[in-house]
């Protein structure tokens, strides 16, 4: 989508710099909940975000629908929306449209139109490859090729809201609080060079992966140089795009475990590696040299959601704020611990993790896979 | 025959501090300084003096200074001393001009016009007092990709040999015949006791060095001087020498002087005979030439060191670069047109070749462009001065650097240029003994370590500045480099912005 790049980065610099609040939260059960608490919560760390973008992205949102893929665009004119659904059309099965549910806020200027399709793959993709290849693909499509839209969503039973506002107007525009999920995570934003753009805000997503991030990446150079070997296009020229692809890249198309995607995103150093098991050493140390690239340097946290799992992560040596807050089958992960004091006083457990140590929140299936995987020390209760 | 040719020095003796000690008729090798005895005067053959510096450092009084001749010619831009000077020297001799180290012409030198980044506000810089910063670099190819056992995580990938550096900077080929074995030697211990390594040159390697071998990169060249088993066997890393930044396109002579009998049984030659690398290598006329004797190698040494194959930059350095990668090379070794020699032809040096910075911007891009950047690490040469050009040349995407002038800067040479009359006064670049001795091993390893010391923390400082803590989060982050004073095209090919962009 030409003018979008402009409209994101207007000055052409090497990557727009960011700070912010992040909030995330998750029924390991799988219950689901409505976004009062998460609102709240984000709406505490206020001072975080400059009212330039805000976003949530929202897990087990779609029950009814849940098989299908549920794209969310935006749509800068009218004409927009007839080429995307033309190519919906000619593309996918459509199954079901509809605006998506909206209110005036005064907090909120000038907002696009704003549809969500559900869609089925059906036998439109080519032979051998993945429906998740097929939508990626026909997504980048829509971004790059068909102006005036962009998709912001296109996960199954998965949904991101975003636009530019602090984050409580862009919850209450979209009228947040009549959805329910077991899985929510919230952004606020604070970008030091842009005038803010509605896809620009947080999270970003591709398929139902989501990645919220604060902070400034020093390695960007290199990490976006080594995606673009892998076909990765990186034109909205943000650090927290980079993290989405590297995400992509990692779990998805290299089937790694976010175990191992730590330890590629956020390594030990070399002379931590030495005092490990040969094993482990052999592990790491393979890890560094293949990857080495895509090492994130520089202050970030990352609050990474896919289906049934949600993964908070710092920067090795902890430049940004991560607080992990555990209740009962709940998992709180913010910037400040504030946050989650506010929505639940009474936690089992806070604490703030190490630099570059996953903190991964997974639905509960059975004894033998714990909802929430904890440091060794901690016991899980 | 008389020569035409002016002496190049002034050699200015203070008749009130010298003493007659004859120290500087004893440290010239280039027969400068003599003493009169029925005048008890030391005096001077100007027109031999090149310049080293040797006499005026080890002078108890402080009696010399060397000063340019300044023989003013008519002022034009064309017909510069220099040009008229080689034109007389070919007049009277009829021959090459052979001459010492690398280029030492004006072509731009890209390290001066690229300015690094700092961290402010939005990212903390880190500082290496008091956090870890990391410089390890392992070379050698590597996959596309890992595979992990999903269940019990772990490793399904194996890599090929990888060589672990603990600092990015390794010594450059030079070899034994063409330096001295004290300064092999230093190199060797200096290498080993900084955690990177040096390279043998295409001379062998002396018996005596073996132990070092963990730490040492073995040349195979168009002479196949000192190749045979155990060579390859006590080496790190197996390096095919195909040009060199200096002579691209030219093989090397080692004259029969100073073929001694050490080295003679180092490159396995008969004593005394010229050592005459062919300018290509005859079993290598086209790239599957070389994909078979980078397996050759390989196969001789069990798959278990890396081979790296050695380029001068030149035109169509990222297309070459790309075949010896799919060819199987581990490494690819760039060395510019700054790159250093023990001898070549002076017209070759100054005029062939070009510039490592655009060379390994081009051939890093295009690698990338091909997705086959991971299968080899990628060396520069050719120039490089300080930690400054290390640093940028890490950043525009090489993941380690060869130095052999500011090596051999450390150990005293002042880049006097006299490299092939094999007379150097500090003994670097001589065979004979009482010339060779001025290079102490214990001494010239603890020169050099002290040099990567040195860089290596500037290197840290640098890194922090810019919120790095891992250089491979600078490795090929051009990002963090930006053009002063060129033009547009020269910033798309290094694939930097202009400074305020």
């Amino acid at each position: 989508m030409r003018g979008i790049i402009h409209l994101n980065n207007p000055y052409g610099d090497d990557k727009a710099i960011e700070s912010c609040s992040i909030f995330g939260m998750m029924d390991t059960t799988g219950r689901r909940f409505g976004g009062r608490d998460v609102i709240r919560a984000i709406a505490n760390m206020h001072d975080r975000s400059n009212g330039l973008g805000g976003g949530f992205a929202v897990y087990g949102i779609y029950p009814q629908y849940a098989s299908y893929y549920a794209f969310h665009l935006m749509y800068l004119t009218v004409e927009a929306r007839w080429d995307v659904e033309e190519y919906l059309k000619q593309n996918f099965n459509l199954i079901w449209a509809e605006e998506v549910p909206t209110q005036k806020t005064s907090g909120i200027v000038d907002p696009p139109l704003v549809w969500r399709y559900f869609l089925e793959v059906g036998n439109l993709r080519s032979e051998g490859q993945s429906e998740d290849d097929y939508v990626a693909n026909r997504v980048m499509e829509i971004d790059t090729k068909l102006e005036g839209a962009f998709v912001f969503s296109s996960g199954k039973d998965m949904g991101v809201f975003k636009g530019v506002g602090y984050p409580e107007d862009i919850a209450h525009f979209f009228c947040l609080d009549s959805y329910e999920g077991y899985l929510w995570t919230a952004h606020g934003r604070f970008p030091t060079n842009t005038p803010g753009w509605w896809g620009g805000a947080h999270p970003f997503n591709i398929l139902d992966w989501t990645v919220i991030h604060n902070g400034e990446i020093s390695s960007y150079g290199i990490n976006r140089r080594y995606l673009e070997q892998f076909g990765y296009q990186c034109t909205f020229e943000t650090d927290s795009e980079v993290v989405a692809y590297a995400v992509d890249l990692l779990m998805r198309r290299h089937e790694l475990p976010i175990e191992i995607v730590a330890r590629i995103m956020a390594p030990p150093f070399w002379d931590q590696i030495e005092r490990m098991s040969r094993a482990e050493q052999d592990l790491c140390r393979t890890l560094r040299q293949v990857y080495g690239s895509l090492l994130l340097n520089g202050p970030f946290t990352v609050i990474i959601a896919h289906q049934g799992e949600m993964i908070g992560l710092t920067d090795r040596i902890r430049l940004r704020p991560l607080t992990v807050g555990v209740k009962n089958s709940m998992l709180y992960l913010s910037s400040e611990e504030s946050s989650i004091r506010l929505v639940c006083p009474d936690l089992d457990k806070a604490w703030i993790p190490m630099g570059g140590e996953p903190i991964v929140g997974r639905l509960k299936i059975s004894e033998e896979c714990p909802g929430v995987v904890m440091p060794q020390e901690v016991e899980v209760s | 025959m008389k020569t035409y040719l002016p002496p190049k020095f002034i050699v200015d003796r203070n008749p009130s501090r010298c003493i007659q000690c004859q120290v500087c008729v004893n440290q010239c090798s280039f027969d400068v300084h003599y003493y009169d005895a029925d005048d008890d005067e030391v005096r001077s053959h100007e027109e031999n003096c090149v310049g080293c510096h040797r006499c005026v450092i080890f002078c108890p009084t402080q009696a010399l200074t060397i000063e340019r001749n300044p023989l003013d010619y008519r002022e034009n831009y064309n017909w510069r001393p220099e040009i008229i000077e080689d034109i007389l020297r070919q007049a009277e001799t009829g021959g090459v001009i052979i001459t010492g180290m690398g280029d030492d012409k004006r072509q731009r030198i890209y390290w001066d016009h690229l300015v690094l980044n700092a961290s402010q506000v939005t990212n903390p810089s880190i500082d290496p007092l008091r956090e870890p910063m990391e410089l390890r670099t392992y070379l050698g190819s590597k996959p596309e990709r890992v595979e992990i056992e999903p269940d019990s995580l772990e490793l399904k990938t194996y890599l090929a040999p990888q060589v672990e550096l603990d600092v990015p900077v390794m010594f450059a080929a030079m070899s034994y015949g063409a330096v001295s074995l004290n300064v092999h030697e230093s190199l060797a211990r200096a290498a080993t006791e900084s955690g990177t390594l040096w390279n043998t040159g295409e001379g062998g390697l002396h018996p005596k060095l073996y132990k070092y071998g963990h730490n040492t990169i073995v040349q195979v060249a168009s002479g196949r001087f000192g190749v045979h088993p155990q060579y390859l066997d006590v080496a790190r890393v197996i390096e095919i020498k195909i040009g060199q930044g200096a002579k691209p396109g030219i093989g090397g002579h080692l004259p029969g002087e100073k073929v001694s009998a050490e080295v003679s049984l180092t490159r396995m030659i008969p004593q005394g005979t010229d050592a005459l690398s062919p300018a290509p290598h005859h079993d290598i006329y086209s790239i599957e030439d070389l994909a078979q004797l980078i397996y050759a190698l390989k196969e001789a040494t069990n798959y278990q060191k890396p081979v790296a194959v050695k380029i001068a930059a030149v035109h169509n350095s990222a297309a070459i670069a790309s075949g010896m990668v799919r060819a199987g090379a581990d490494i690819i070794v760039l060395d510019g047109l700054r790159g250093s020699t023990g001898a070549a032809p002076k017209i070759i040096r100054d005029n062939v070749g070009i510039p490592i910075e655009l060379a390994l911007a081009s051939v890093d891009e295009r690698l990338r462009q091909e997705g086959i950047r991971n299968r080899a690490s990628l060396i520069v040469s050719g120039g490089i001065r300080n930690s400054g050009d290390v640093v940028k040349a890490i950043a525009l995407g090489a993941d380690a650097i060869y130095i052999a002038t500011a090596a051999l800067i450390a150990l005293g040479c002042t880049v006097c240029q006299q490299c092939h009359t094999g007379k150097c006064a500090w003994g670097i670049c001589t065979q004979d003994p009482k010339l060779a001795k001025r290079v102490n091993p214990d001494i010239g390893s603890r020169r050099l370590t002290n040099l990567l010391r040195g860089w290596s923390l500037e290197i840290k400082d640098m890194l922090g500045g810019m919120g790095i803590n891992a250089l491979e989060s600078l490795r090929g982050n051009r990002l963090h480099l930006r053009g002063v004073g060129l033009t547009d095209t020269e910033l798309e090919i290094l694939g930097v912005k202009m400074a305020g962009s």
